[in-house]
């Protein structure tokens, strides 16, 4: 008894200090089980890492489940529809619903698909998303890893969705997977060239890989933040990196992956049960991270709009709230545009995206070297 | 009545799908190449921010929403003008209708649903004697109601149609012999 009774101390001090801590020094779940370990350091790292993992796996599933219920809603009404409305008040446990069906489906594996790849493909977006999510910072002390190259890694880590679109589609011997398979790799490598330069735009302006530090030089209100701190340019290549995201996203205008009319369902036509859902997730995951990743380098991260409703420890609910409305742009184009051809899409990257980044990055040079920009 | 409700819902009665005449002979001042470039982007732009703007309007206004939600609002249940449920022979107050029997409908149906059964009246005349109308065969193409000249039956609003007898689905549409105006 006096165990459980230990353990529930300890959990009552642990949210005595997430709620009276003070969270603009350190993150104060960490420093509790670190207090809690003492001397015996890497059981607190070993305890930590735990905490962080189930944080992340956590965040991962509720987002995408709520963002699959919010995506559904915001296309019905923005297509004169309701959306889902029976299952629950106005549908609430669709995707609960969904996913519980999901999960014990029957996962069919083709005769002739690569056992494998076709095994090892649906893990590796998910993957991915993991490995950015660690380093997505939601608040100044709620970040599972800062590393020095922070905006470098992401940058690196993001091309393993592709990765895993592509060996899944080779992998399940169908024409179709095959060909989706093809197009999500040109798209990839074509539209990642100017994400990287939308990305290094903000590394040039702002003089940091490390998220944190970015964050950082944007303080002080909503005209301290890049997308406004550079006069247009900023807006510009905030554009080019909602487009750019899109894109890598395969979201619609960009979706010709997954191109139902054309191609059945794309790179996930084999897939079935489980393994569809994790393609699924991943899809959703991705979304949140580049929405916070937008947040992160033009929006100011966890900033409020103005420099006097920062409070520590509250800067999460900042960080979600633009995160919300870029996961909402998203939305709105899906819902709105319809789907490039294959042709289209490529002369749109390398003939109007590319060398547009490229004078926007030669610009952002100039701006800085002139000083034009707001602030200091 | 129009013609768009006389025979439901026809995309070609509908003006707003009509092609306008292509223009020819009008020729475009040309444009240099960077002009040709800057109007495909700016255009471009323009028509993707008019196509959110549309749906952005219909996001915030709920109520523009068509979908009906169907056994629980049954009473107040909304019926769009265009709807085509079973095919229904209308009468007046007298319980007459408008058929002369001319069988035309039954020659349009490509499913042979009708029977017209026509018969003779005291004068010699041909009056309709029995319409026969099978549900169970029927499409809802309604070719019948448009090969009609005589305006005599209509595609009705009707839907809940199901039933465990499959007899009831063969019916007699008019209520009595002849016509209201012989
Ligand atoms: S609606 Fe079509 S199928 Fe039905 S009776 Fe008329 S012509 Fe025949
Ligand atoms: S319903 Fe019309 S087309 Fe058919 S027999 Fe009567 S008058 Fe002729």
């Amino acid at each position: 008894m006096s165990f459980f009774g230990t353990i529930w101390d300890g959990v009552g001090e642990m949210f005595d200090a997430i709620f009276n801590g003070d969270w603009s020094k350190e993150n104060q779940i960490g420093a509790t089980v670190r207090g809690w370990c003492g001397e015996n350091e890497t059981l607190a790292d070993w305890i930590n890492a735990g905490i962080s993992l189930a944080t992340l796996a956590a965040i991962a599933s509720l987002s995408a489940m709520v963002l699959v219920y919010f995506e559904r809603k915001v296309s019905g009404h923005m297509q004169r529809r309701l959306g889902p409305m029976r299952t629950g008040p106005h549908g609430i446990f669709q995707t609960l619903a969904d996913g519980i069906k999901l999960f014990f489906k029957e996962g069919f594996r083709p005769k002739s698909a690569d056992f494998f790849t076709y095994y090892l493909a649906p893990f590796i977006p998910m993957m991915g998303s993991f490995m950015i999510l660690a380093v997505i910072p939601f608040d100044q002390h709620l970040q599972v890893a800062n590393p020095e190259l922070g905006i470098i890694y992401v940058a690196a880590v993001a091309g393993l969705a592709g990765f895993g679109l592509i060996i899944g589609a080779w992998g399940s011997n169908n024409k179709y997977s095959l060909l989706s398979g093809m197009r999500s790799g040109a798209q990839m490598i074509s539209y990642e060239v100017s994400l990287l330069l939308a990305i290094l735009l903000i590394v040039l302006v702002s003089g940091h890989t490390n998220l944190q530090e970015i964050i950082k030089t944007q303080e002080g209100g909503i005209f301290n933040w890049w997308i406004f701190k550079l006069p247009v340019l900023g807006l510009i290549s905030f554009v080019f990196f909602i487009i750019t995201t899109n894109a890598e996203l395969n979201r619609t205008p960009f979706d010709l992956s997954e191109a139902e009319s054309e191609l059945g369902a794309g790179f996930h036509t084999e897939y079935s049960g489980i393994c569809f859902s994790m393609f699924f997730l991943a899809e959703y995951v991705n979304m949140l991270i580049a929405a916070s990743l937008a947040t992160t380098l033009f929006l100011g991260g966890w900033h409020a709009p103005h420099p006097g409703l920062d409070y520590p420890g509250l800067g999460w609910l900042w960080f979600g709230a633009k995160t919300s409305c870029i996961i909402f742009l998203y939305f709105w184009f899906r819902w709105t545009f319809p789907r490039l051809r294959i042709d289209q899409m490529m002369d749109f990257e390398w003939r109007f995206l590319l060398p547009a980044s490229m004078v926007s990055l030669l610009l952002a040079g100039v701006f800085m070297s002139m000083g034009w920009y707001i602030g200091d | 009545m129009t013609e768009v409700d006389k025979h439901g819902s026809r995309p070609q009665n509908l003006g707003a799908f009509e092609r306008e005449p292509e223009k020819q002979d009008e020729e475009k001042p040309k444009q240099g190449m960077i002009a040709r470039y800057c109007s495909l982007i700016f255009g471009g732009t323009k028509s993707l921010l008019t196509g959110m703007k549309v749906t952005i309007f219909t996001f915030l206004n709920p109520k523009s929403t068509v979908t009906q939600q169907y056994p629980e609002n049954k009473d107040t249940l909304e019926m769009k003008e265009r709807f085509r449920g079973q095919v229904i022979m209308p009468h007046n107050e007298d319980g007459e209708h408008n058929c002369t029997a001319c069988t035309l409908c039954e020659k349009a149906c490509p499913n042979g649903s009708i029977n017209v059964l026509p018969t003779k009246n005291i004068a010699g005349k041909k009056i309709l004697g029995k319409y026969i109308y099978r549900l169970d065969t029927c499409t809802i193409c309604a070719l019948c109601v448009e090969a009609c000249p005589f305006d005599a039956i209509r595609m009705g609003q009707d839907f809940e149609l199901a039933t465990l007898n499959k007899d009831s689905l063969e019916l007699v549409l008019n209520k009595k012999e002849g016509r209201w105006k012989s």
